[in-house]
């Protein structure tokens, strides 16, 4: 590698460490928290199949998970404008990415919430608990460990997944990568720098899920 | 005068009657065994008892109040469930709970019962049972018969007026049958009001003073104990008794 190509390198770095920080980690945070909601809310009304809001639960996740993400990007930030809907850029991206990764993380917090045992539900009943708070006390806590695995997976492809915000003029570390290289013309050595960052980062949150996963996977030391 | 009485009580499920017309009457003392081959409706009688199943039709007095089985509201509920405990086939305990806390839940959350008195209350449960020394466990960390008697235990913690048992030993490796007999036995002896719902035939003969025998949603026979084993008067009651023996 000649000294200029190294020098790019080395310039570029803290200005996509810096975008990094500033827009991709927060906007990543603020969509995950989005979708968090989203889904418990969204898990909880199929759960307890309520009428009327189970079938626009149902709806939403149909539509979301048949339409790409990208689409749904440009449609929220290209295409409200002409209904007069304006949004900036770095909310319609909260709010895209929210809602998108809200519906895949509700099918799973759903399918959680059905794995831990009905008869629970009636002990819980027979001890004079309400559902609210039998969700709270049992159910809930039991299914967050079981959806953690899948939770902290969608978590890990958000990380990665705010790269499209880029598309909608969000100044983020990929974004950030295309405007040095705007200057510099050096993409394969910009791209794989800004890949490497995303890799070292996941990486990272990989192995915090491991660690979170060994802590969380029994009650009590054994299955 | 009875501490529960039931009225013809009615159930069906998805067209089907599964419940064809139940009456019973439960004296405070009572430790009644229900018999009965698979599919003659016991559990959903106990579920319908607390309203864990919604029965279709009848009526129950319970300590002098009359409830609708059908109709009911949510005090109606509280106060049953208040006087009620029921032990599960498969203990069911809350497994995200220590021992302790799968007690003392439902005193602070269900019966909103002070912490401190909550704990002392579930240690007393606990002790009964003989798992006091257990109560930091899991309970994936326990046998099926221990879970069981914590199971129990979760019930006896708020004193309640009836037991309603549902085959409490039918998942249990036969080995530890006998534990969890020998609590109910102690209850029993204690004076404890019980509905068990059973395929031991010695606790039946043994333990419970009066035995209810049913069959596809009716009861056929009801009979003391030690009356219903020597000379059952259904044709039913005797084929049953022949084939439980047989086995
Ligand atoms: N949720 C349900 N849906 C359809 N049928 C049901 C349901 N629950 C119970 N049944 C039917 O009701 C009948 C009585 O069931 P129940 O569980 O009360 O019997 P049981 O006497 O407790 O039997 P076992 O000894 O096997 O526990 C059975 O024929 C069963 O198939
Ligand atoms: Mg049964």
């Amino acid at each position: 590698m000649d000294d200029r190509l190294i020098q790019i390198i080395i310039d570029a770095f803290p200005q996509l460490l810096q975008a990094f920080f500033a827009t991709t980690v927060p906007l990543t945070i603020l969509s995950f928290i989005l979708a968090g909601v989203i889904s418990v809310v969204a898990a909880m009304i199929l759960y307890a199949n309520v009428p009327v809001l189970k079938t626009i639960c149902r709806f939403y996740i149909w539509v979301i998970r048949g339409t790409p993400l990208l689409v749904q990007l440009y449609l929220v930030f290209f295409g409200l404008p002409s209904l007069d809907i304006y949004i900036d850029a770095f909310p319609a991206a909260v709010l895209v990415f929210g809602l998108n990764e809200g519906a895949y993380m509700a099918e799973s917090m759903r399918a959680a919430l059905e794995s831990v045992p009905k008869g629970q539900l009636e002990a819980g009943y027979c001890v004079r608990l309400n559902y609210i708070q039998i969700m709270w006390h049992i159910v809930l806590p039991q299914a967050y460990r079981i959806a953690f695995p899948s939770l902290s997976n969608s978590l890990i492809s958000m990380l990665k997944g705010t790269s499209l915000a880029a598309s909608i003029t969000v100044m983020d570390m990929f974004r950030q990568g295309q405007v040095i290289n705007g200057r510099v013309y050096e993409s394969l050595a910009l791209y794989s720098e800004v890949a490497v960052i995303y890799l070292a980062f996941c990486t990272l949150l990989t192995w915090l899920q491991h660690l979170g996963e060994k802590k969380l996977s029994t009650y009590g030391g054994v299955r | 005068m009875s501490l529960l009485e039931v009225v013809d009580l009615r159930k069906s499920i998805d067209g089907t009657e599964i419940l064809k017309g139940i009456d019973l009457s439960i004296i405070k003392g009572d430790v009644a065994a229900v018999l009965g081959p698979s599919g003659a409706g016991k559990t959903t009688l106990l579920k319908c008892l607390n309203y864990l199943e919604k029965a279709d039709s009848g009526y129950m007095k319970f300590e002098g109040e009359t409830f609708g089985m059908n109709r009911i509201t949510r005090e109606q509920i509280a106060f049953v469930r208040r006087k009620t405990a029921f032990v599960f086939q498969n203990y069911n305990l809350f497994l995200n709970k220590t021992v302790l806390a799968n007690v003392t839940l439902g005193l602070t959350a269900g019966l909103k019962m002070k912490k401190d008195a909550a704990v002392k209350t579930a240690m007393e449960a606990l002790d009964r049972v003989g798992m006091a020394d257990r109560a930091d466990s899991y309970p994936n960390q326990l046998s099926g018969g221990q879970q069981q008697r914590v199971a129990i235990a979760r019930g006896l913690a708020s004193d309640p007026e009836i037991i309603f048992f549902d085959e409490p030993t039918s998942a249990l490796d036969p080995e530890l049958i006998g534990e969890v007999l020998a609590v109910i036995k102690k209850l029993a002896d204690e004076g404890r009001t019980m509905i068990v719902v059973t395929h031991e035939m010695d606790f039946a003969k043994n333990v419970s003073n009066r035995v209810i025998f049913m069959d596809e949603g009716r009861i056929i026979e009801e009979a003391v104990s030690e009356k219903f084993f020597a000379n059952p008067k259904e044709q039913r009651s005797r084929d049953f008794i022949n084939s439980i023996i047989a086995k």
